[in-house]
């Protein structure tokens, strides 16, 4: 009797979905034993999928960061030992803050760059009482009806990206009286920009030609680039986020599209991928490795000097972080997170690579600091696969309030839960 | 109809000969073999890096034809020392196999090239665009369905009118007769796998000028593959054309009409509803060892 093997079309699926559903929740654990001579800190960021590229850089400078702040005596004495994980998904970033929180006893949290596990992350530290610092989730709603009292915000919230950027569009004149098209991730962060890029064009005089949401799961534009081509807006803006930025970019010059490009969701690393010729438009950024500053040199300089390659704008974000906790833990001389939400509420001044100092809004935690504008150059003035495009002056201006491109009260207010 | 849905109409068709070169494979290979290859996105994967390593050398003319050979080879690797092991056995085990292959693959990528997305473009010479009336078309866009339709061709050829074909499609329908008859299918697997196999590692060539070449690249396009295998049903080599064919066009159709944000879960519905009413897929053939 020849062997027949047994399974079904059924059994197949069956399987086939158990096994998706159990790739979501697997993950790897190991015991630390407890130590009292090191100080934990715990990373979490997505390091597959398709932020992946994105938070690999964010851990290639927070070890940076930890490296410098080690060599240099640790924080209270004591080195600090970094517990990085890969953050995945909203569900498994929160069962792995709890993890780090409950049986690592990390100092606190530092990372991310999903808005939606950003959320779930914020959740657990809240509960557990320990501090979170988000190092490149956007959405408003995280400094708005989602905020914590035990969450801060490193990197920018969507409306001063679309401030900073609104601000070069307007000098552009591509805002009043003119016609927008947008493609908006199909998630938290898109829903989130969309709304704010909505805001800024009805306040401006600018209306939308078009707006599409896009999947996250799309690789292929071209549907959009005709329905982008036949609209013939006056500006095409980009809400996208990760590798669909590259995939955008890279198929807009296939198609021989040339309506101005914009954008106000944006990371150096996939302009770089894209490649010169491919890379156009004028897009906001929280820091970029050519800013004209002894802190900004020094930390491109190591980071180039560990790795072969320039930090893109995640990286500044991680490894400031680290460096701002570092040094409020020795300031304070303390691990505890309630007296270290009280200093940064208090105003404490930071530096940020930047030409000014920052400080976290006490209203709803957002670090206060200068933004910019890059704008591609053309394919004959670009010398190296890294220089590729020039920088705008950092917005605000040196005579205005660091506060003038944040989210307003009435745009976006937060009532921490107590 | 509206010049613009017609447009669309097109470019969805033309988008599905992209998941057809992957999609073929796939199904060849569980046809045959009885292994779903979810590592077969990771082939893909690994067809575009080979591309951004060879054509610095040999140009993209010269990866064109080395990588997806590359790929191919690694493909009879694989197939002579892991899947043969998994032919007759539950799939669940051939599952968990080329599930944890496309992990090893991605990170293994990821650890040879890093995370962040590398750049690469359209060679200069196959740049530009086609215009055709009101239609608007990249060049490279033409020049690559020109290759995919052209293997397309070339795959069914030997499948339907040489003896190696007829082997293979005896084997699907039923090994044990093949066995029976004294034909060890063992040879025909490994090339078979090689075929499969080589044309995603084609596919990842054709690809990578157009998407961001990063080491999950893989997954963005085998879930849609993995959509029009089940569309079409096991077996029949037309109902994955049909299959690809159509989910490109009710994607594209999607976005054309304004309903962009349903575009992926369309495909999915699509699916449902194809498995509710012809459970073997538009195409499938009814396969005695799959059937109990």
């Amino acid at each position: 009797m020849a062997e027949i093997p047994q399974f079904t079309r059924r059994r197949l699926l069956q399987s086939a979905g158990g096994l998706a559903l159990a790739s979501t929740v697997a993950a790897p654990s190991v015991l630390l034993a407890q130590s009292s001579d090191v100080i934990r800190v715990g990373h979490l960021t997505p390091r597959t999928g398709f932020l992946g590229p994105l938070g690999e850089y964010g851990v290639m400078a927070i070890d940076l960061a930890v490296e410098e702040i080690n060599a240099k005596g640790g924080v209270m004495g004591r080195k600090i030992e970094l517990l990085k994980e890969d953050s995945v998904n909203p569900q498994t970033a929160s069962t792995k803050a709890e993890r780090m929180i409950e049986r690592d006893k990390v100092a606190c949290i530092i990372g991310e760059i999903s808005s939606a596990s950003c959320l779930t992350i914020a959740q657990v530290a809240q509960r557990n009482k320990t501090l979170f610092i988000n190092t490149g989730g956007n959405s408003d709603a995280l400094r708005g009806s989602d905020c914590k009292r035990y969450m801060f915000h490193v990197e920018s919230q969507n409306s001063m990206y679309v401030k900073t950027a609104g601000r070069a569009f307007l000098r552009d004149g591509l805002v009043k009286g003119k016609k927008w098209y947008s493609l908006t991730a199909d998630y938290a962060f898109g829903h989130d920009l969309l709304k704010v890029s909505k805001r800024f064009m009805q306040a401006n005089g600018g209306d939308f030609a078009g707006d599409d949401l896009v999947p996250t799961d799309a690789a292929d534009f071209s549907s959009y680039l005709l329905k982008i081509r036949d609209a013939k807006p006056d500006l095409v803006v980009i809400n996208l986020a990760g590798n669909q930025i590259t995939n955008f970019l890279k198929q807009y010059a296939e198609f021989g599209l040339k309506f101005p490009v914009g954008g106000f969701g944006f990371d150096t690393a996939l302009a770089w991928a894209a490649g010169k010729g491919n890379f156009v438009g004028t897009w906001p950024v929280v820091w970029h490795h050519m800013i004209d500053t002894a802190g900004t040199k020094a930390f491109v300089g190591a980071f180039t000097k560990k790795y072969n390659k320039p930090p893109e704008n995640q990286a500044w974000g991680d490894y400031i972080a680290m460096k701002i906790v570092a040094q409020t833990i020795n300031d304070l001389k303390s691990l505890e997170s309630p007296k270290i939400i009280e200093h940064f509420e208090k105003g404490a001044k930071f530096d940020l690579l930047k030409t000014r100092e920052g400080y976290f809004r006490a209203s709803d935690h957002q670090l206060m600091h200068e933004m910019y504008t890059v704008t591609a150059l053309p394919a004959d003035q670009v010398k190296n696969q890294w220089d590729i495009f020039t920088s705008g002056a950092p917005v605000p201006g040196p005579d205005e309030s660091l506060e003038v491109i944040a989210a307003t009260k009435e745009e976006n207010s937060c009532t921490f839960p107590t | 109809m509206s010049m613009l849905l017609m447009q669309q109409i097109l470019n969805g068709l033309l988008d599905g000969v992209y998941y057809l070169l992957i999609a073929l494979g796939l199904s060849l290979i569980f046809s045959l073999g009885g292994i779903v290859n979810l590592a077969h996105g990771a082939f893909f994967a690994i067809g575009a890096y080979l591309t951004l390593v060879i054509s610095p050398y040999l140009g993209f003319g010269g990866a064109l034809v080395l990588s997806p050979v590359l790929v191919a080879l690694l493909g009879i690797v694989i197939e002579r020392t892991l899947f043969r092991r998994f032919y007759r056995s539950d799939p669940i085990l051939s599952l968990l196999l080329t599930f944890g292959l496309a992990m090893v693959a991605e990170q293994a990528l990821r650890m040879i090239f890093g995370a962040p997305p590398l750049s690469y473009s359209i060679p200069q010479e196959l740049r530009g665009q086609v215009v055709v009336g009101s239609f608007i078309y990249s060049f490279y866009r033409v020049v690559l369905i020109g290759i995919a339709v052209a293997c397309v061709a070339g795959l069914w050829f030997l499948l339907q009118k040489t003896p190696f074909g007829r082997v293979v499609r005896a084997g699907v329908q039923n090994p044990d007769m093949v066995g029976a008859l004294g034909i060890s299918l063992q040879p025909y697997m490994a090339a078979v796998a090689a075929l499969g196999i080589g044309l995603a590692g084609l596919a990842g060539v054709l690809l990578a000028p157009i998407y961001a070449v990063h080491p999950a690249m893989g997954n963005e396009i085998i879930t849609p593959a993995f959509v029009v295998v089940v569309i079409g049903g096991l077996g029949s080599f037309w109902g994955v054309v049909v299959a690809a064919l159509l989910v490109g066009l009710v994607k594209g159709v999607m976005v054309g009409i304004g309903y962009s944000a349903a575009s992926t879960a369309a495909i999915y519905l699509l699916m449902l509803l194809v498995l509710l009413f012809r459970p073997r897929g538009l195409f499938g053939e009814r396969m005695t060892r799959l059937e109990q």
